[in-house]
């Protein structure tokens, strides 16, 4: 894996991609964008600490470009903080380290600018948070930020017909994201995340706070992205995971035990604590 | 038994009238005071009581135009001083603050709260009207704004720290640095509860009357620009009423009257703005 997918460790290109407002893909002549076996984020022997709780134990991920990589486990194995060091969301927490490199088309994240680097990696909550603006404002939310002004319909009407919500809010763009049901807000949160195009689409357990119609919505809708966004889900729901991702890592007390095709990982685990984790013995 | 069943009746019927009774008392006492206001001073508002200055002693008529024009100039400056720095103040705390610090100046702000008017007045006096050896407008409305800082400050503190933290992450999420995710998304969410606080804090110090007697003072006439001693309502009262004209005492409880409309009707504004609820949703 290492050698098909050389880390450009070095600060020169590092420090242009913080720079630059192109897509990190131009910086490296190793990966192109669309290809089928190359990897768009790579996480590298990372430790993480919570203060002086030592969250995650040498995590190394590769996420495929283009798929569905599901992240599962109990409650508390580190799943999520595992998610949240992909786009550094950990930084707005106080007392928080990590050690290691994470990777984004082979640029060091850590070295880049971190707005550029969160527009680059888009995320969705578990519980869905709109802003309290009209639905408009929410998906034109991530352009404003980065200095558009004015009009932005075209671009509206995109990440919202993407994240499958168009037809549904078409006529009332202007009231309130909060007149919407919980699965249209987390649809909205999802058109609110691809507006502003981004390579990577981080899902923290996105249909946990979904019946199970939305849930179904939701994801379809991963289905559809799948061509033009890599995704990382995190769910506590083994079956989502065995029906929407094209590989799954399963973490436990902050260790990664397995990382393998999905189909493999849900047949014939090659650890026996992945085994009693997916067929119910615990967790 | 039978005696027993009849002391707890007894006590019970005696400490539910008592109750009753203080319930009672607290609401009269409002409705004895407005009544008793528009009792006496009703019958001497008239148009020129807004329209013309106060008439020469023993002249019949004249109005208080430039003590209602003074105390709107004053309100001016109180938030021109105040509510910048109370706002500003509270979005630190809530949004921006360590944890001694903020304790620190949390405590100043309810410990200036707690000082009594007329030494916040004698602040001001040896602050600005000694310097410039004479009364003025801009010192009344500094006392004042001293004033309205610390309750402008700890409501829109208290305000912020009710938007839930997942519009926060939602911003940081997009890539938004923490001002901007302030600005754009904390504020906008807590701005109707910030408002309120303003102008109840402004209605509050609309009748302090303690730090305006040797700060703003008083004057007869109309009182041009910001550098000369002006009249306001709560001082002409003081005024009116301990002089000894029975005219003056007529035209204090008009003055009065305006007052506490000018107060209730504020009061009874926010609070009906705000009932209409929070901008974002609780959970």
């Amino acid at each position: 894996m290492n050698a098909a997918f050389p880390l450009m460790g070095n600060s020169g290109a590092a420090a242009s991609a913080a720079t630059s407002k192109s897509r990190v893909a131009a910086e490296g002549s190793t990966t192109s964008a669309s290809g089928a076996n190359t990897l768009r984020m790579k996480a590298t022997k990372v430790n993480f600490y919570y203060g002086k709780n030592h969250a995650l134990h040498n995590v190394s991920l590769d996420v495929a470009t283009n798929r569905v990589t599901a992240l599962i486990g109990p409650s508390g194995c580190g799943k999520s903080t595992l998610l949240r060091t992909l786009n550094r969301m950990y930084e707005t927490l106080r007392q928080t380290r990590l050690e290691g490199e994470i990777a984004l088309d082979g640029v060091n994240i850590l070295t880049m600018d971190v707005t550029n680097l969160r527009r680059l990696v888009g995320m969705v909550f578990q519980k869905p948070n709109p802003f309290p603006k009209s639905i408009y404002e929410n998906v034109a939310y991530g352009l404003r930020i980065n200095g558009h002004v004015g009009r932005l319909n075209e671009a509206v009407e995109k990440s919202l017909r993407r994240a499958a919500l168009w037809d549904e809010v078409k006529d009332k763009l202007q009231k309130s994201a909060y007149a919407l049901s919980g699965g249209q807000q987390q649809r909205l949160c999802i058109a609110r995340a691809l507006a502003v195009d981004p390579e990577v689409l981080l899902l923290d357990e996105p249909c946990s706070a979904l019946d199970p119609v939305n849930t179904a919505k939701i994801e379809e809708l991963l289905f559809e992205l799948k061509p033009s966004c890599t995704l990382v889900i995190v769910t506590h729901n083994m079956q989502q995971a065995a029906r929407v991702s094209d590989s799954t890592a399963f973490m436990l007390n902050g260790d990664l035990i397995e990382f393998s095709p999905t189909g493999q990982m849900f047949t014939t685990p090659s650890d026996p604590r992945t085994e009693a984790y997916i067929t119910g013995r615990f967790g | 038994m039978n005696a027993r069943l009849m002391w707890r009746k007894t006590l019970n019927v005696t400490m539910l009238s008592l109750t009753g009774v203080c319930v009672l008392i607290t609401v009269s006492v409002l409705f004895f005071i407005l009544g008793y206001l528009v009792y006496n001073g009703g019958k001497d508002l008239s148009w020129s009581f807004f329209t013309r200055l106060p008439a020469p002693v023993g002249e019949v008529g004249g109005g208080m135009a430039n003590a209602i024009l003074g105390s709107l100039k004053l309100l001016f400056l109180a938030a021109l001083f105040g509510v910048p720095i109370g706002l500003l103040g509270g979005v630190y705390l809530s949004e921006f603050g360590g944890r001694t610090l903020p304790f620190i100046v949390r405590y100043t702000a309810d410990l200036l709260n707690g000082v009594p008017s007329i030494v916040i007045g004698i602040f001001a006096y040896a602050l600005i009207v000694m310097p410039m050896h004479h009364f003025s407008t801009l010192a009344g409305g500094f006392a004042l704004g001293i004033m309205v800082i610390p309750t402008v400050l700890r409501n829109t503190e208290s305000f912020l720290s009710e938007v839930p933290s997942s519009l926060r992450e939602g911003a940081f999420a997009m890539g938004a640095n923490k001002w901007k995710m302030v600005a754009t998304v904390v504020l906008p969410a807590a701005s109707r509860g910030i408002l309120t606080g303003v102008l109840l804090a402004l209605a509050r110090v609309a009748g302090e009357t303690a730090p305006l007697l040797f700060t703003a003072f008083g004057n007869r006439y109309w009182s041009p620009g910001w550098m000369q001693p002006t009249s306001s309502l709560p001082v002409i009262i003081y005024t009116y009423a301990t002089g000894p004209y029975e005219d003056w005492h007529r035209q204090a409880w008009a003055a009065g009257l305006v007052l506490l409309g000018l107060v209730l009707v504020t009061n009874i504004l926010v609070r009906a703005f705000l009932s209409r609820g929070t901008s974002f949703e609780r959970s």
